[in-house]
């Protein structure tokens, strides 16, 4: 009878659990929400803290910002467990595409990646002007390298780099660190390695880092962000009609002044270039 | 060396200069592991006072996964509850994903096994004849369990400032399940996480500060009720 009597009392607290979450979730949640899934960069930098407000306060959505690697933006995107996807990393975004799970992919914006690295450029890739020439002679002298490894948009980026020098990074000297942009220079930083890092990122660790740029301006170190809706198919509650409207916003004129203008306060210079009304065989 | 001193002055600059956003952050930190806490204190104290009370079959198993659960890791358990509650797992009709409501499910989820653990040996360590005992004396069966449960208030305390302890210190089943969206679902821990990736050291040094202050004067004003009765020695003649 105790035992029973005990049971019955867990029932209750169970159904207090639910009642105390809905109570919470009911206070919190406003009648019109949708999901982006974004990558790290757009949220560090700070961009999506500009933009976000200013459409919500346009449209009357409340965005839900989940800002994760790339790989998993979109898997998250293609899953349904998200309704509009931001991210950087065109080939993987076209293979989505491709498969109908995304679609109507369109430029939002522009950077481009760096190569960062000690002061004193033990591999001299200083020289080497060309991004896959620079990764050879990192790995030619086994020169401290530190990946991102986590399937993101920069991560997916050396992937190619180490593909088209036709080497497998392998050994010691070869560091994935599985975290995000910031995290991982400022462990590059403290094994005095080399990193691929978007500008964005880099610059707002002015200060904080000894490494310096030894590599940029590469063509093959484009940094192309897109913005993607979601296929009503993926699942059953998409906010469709939410994530076409978060998309067409980032790439309306007024948007992408905005992205122009963001970042020259804080930096004297632009952290994202507008790329909207751009085609991408003319950036590459 | 500079930079802790600079996360000290930031602490105190966001805490007394009044930032409404580092408040709101605070305030949901407490809201949602406050919240997590009380459930997990309905849930655990009723399963540990069973299992310290009864014997049925199965109960050692059922000892056992508590003590497991005690150590689970928050993102394993973070892992599992988004699984269940993103729109494509089987809860996801419920909308909870990346809500205050998910973050509290998670946090349950940790702290309860906390508590029923410690619960069970707070009634264990009870001589096993008190209830017998009062009975005896002409107690009623609700009021042998309350009196039991007052005999055994300092461990149950201790339960309760581990299961808080737990909750408003973990960063990964929050970051997974509440996505640690600005304004939502963003709490101490997560914010921390996202300032020390942004490279704002001192500022994610000031959030870590304020976590541990929290935690200090919730835990002080507990261990101050669970102190105030001491160990009475005879008085040296």
């Amino acid at each position: 009878m105790k035992a029973l009597r005990c049971v019955a009392l867990l029932f209750l607290s169970a159904f207090m659990v639910f009642a105390l979450a809905l109570r919470v979730r009911g206070a919190k949640a406003p009648a019109k929400t949708l999901i982006l899934s974004t990558t790290t960069s757009t949220q560090d930098s700070g961009l999506l803290d500009v933009l976000v407000p200013i459409f919500e306060k346009q449209t009357g959505y409340s965005v839900k910002t989940v800002s994760v690697g790339t790989g998993q933006a979109l898997a998250l995107a293609a899953k349904g467990d998200a309704d509009v996807a931001l991210v950087h990393a065109p080939e993987l975004e076209k293979q989505y595409v491709t498969q109908g799970k995304l679609l109507n992919r369109r430029l939002v914006m522009y950077n481009d990646f760096i190569i960062v690295g000690p002061k004193e450029d033990p591999a001299g890739i200083k020289s080497a002007v060309k991004a896959v020439e620079a990764v050879k002679r990192i790995a030619g002298r086994s020169a401290p390298f530190v990946s991102r490894g986590d399937n993101s948009g920069t991560n997916v980026l050396e992937k190619t780099l180490w593909k088209r020098a036709g080497i497998e990074p392998k050994g010691s000297w070869y560091i994935e660190s599985g975290q995000g942009m910031g995290s991982t220079l400022s462990i590059a930083n403290e094994k005095n390695a080399y990193t691929l890092s978007d500008r964005a990122t880099y610059l707002a660790f002015t200060g904080k880092l000894n490494l310096v740029v030894l590599l940029e301006g590469d063509g093959a170190l484009f940094n192309i962000y897109s913005v993607m809706e979601v296929n009503p198919a993926n699942g059953s509650r998409i906010n469709t009609v939410g994530g076409n409207a978060f998309a067409d916003f980032m790439v309306a004129p007024a948007t992408q002044e905005a992205i122009k203008n963001f970042g020259v306060e804080k930096f004297g210079r632009s952290l994202f270039v507008p790329a909207a009304r751009m085609r991408e065989a003319d950036l590459n | 060396m500079r930079l802790i001193w600079n996360g000290i002055v930031t602490a105190f600059a966001l805490v007394f200069g009044g930032d409404a956003e580092v408040w709101s952050i605070t305030g949901l930190s407490i809201e949602i592991s406050g919240l997590a806490t009380i459930v997990s204190l309905l849930l655990g104290m009723p399963l540990g006072i069973l299992l310290a009370m009864s014997r049925f079959p199965g109960r050692g198993l059922a000892v056992a996964l508590v003590n497991t659960g005690m150590g689970l890791p928050p993102v394993v358990v973070g892992l599992f509850v988004s699984i269940f509650l993103w729109r494509s797992g089987p809860l996801g009709f419920l909308d909870l994903i990346y809500s205050p409501a998910a973050m509290i499910i998670a946090q349950v989820i940790i702290a309860f096994p906390i508590v029923a653990g410690l619960t069970l040996t707070s009634f264990q360590t009870l001589n096993p004849n008190l209830g017998l005992q009062l009975v005896g004396i002409g107690a009623s069966k609700p009021q042998v369990l309350w009196l039991l449960c007052k005999e055994a208030r300092l461990p149950l305390l201790a339960a309760l400032m581990a299961g808080f302890g737990g909750v408003i210190s973990e960063v990964g089943a929050s970051m997974m399940v509440g996505g640690n969206i600005r304004g939502q679902t963003r709490v101490l821990t997560t914010a921390t996480v996202l300032e020390a990736g942004k490279g704002n050291f001192d500022l994610a040094i000031a959030l870590g500060l304020i976590l541990l202050a929290l935690s200090f004067t919730i835990n002080f004003v507990l261990t101050h009720i669970q102190q105030r009765e001491r160990i009475r020695w005879p008085k040296p003649s």
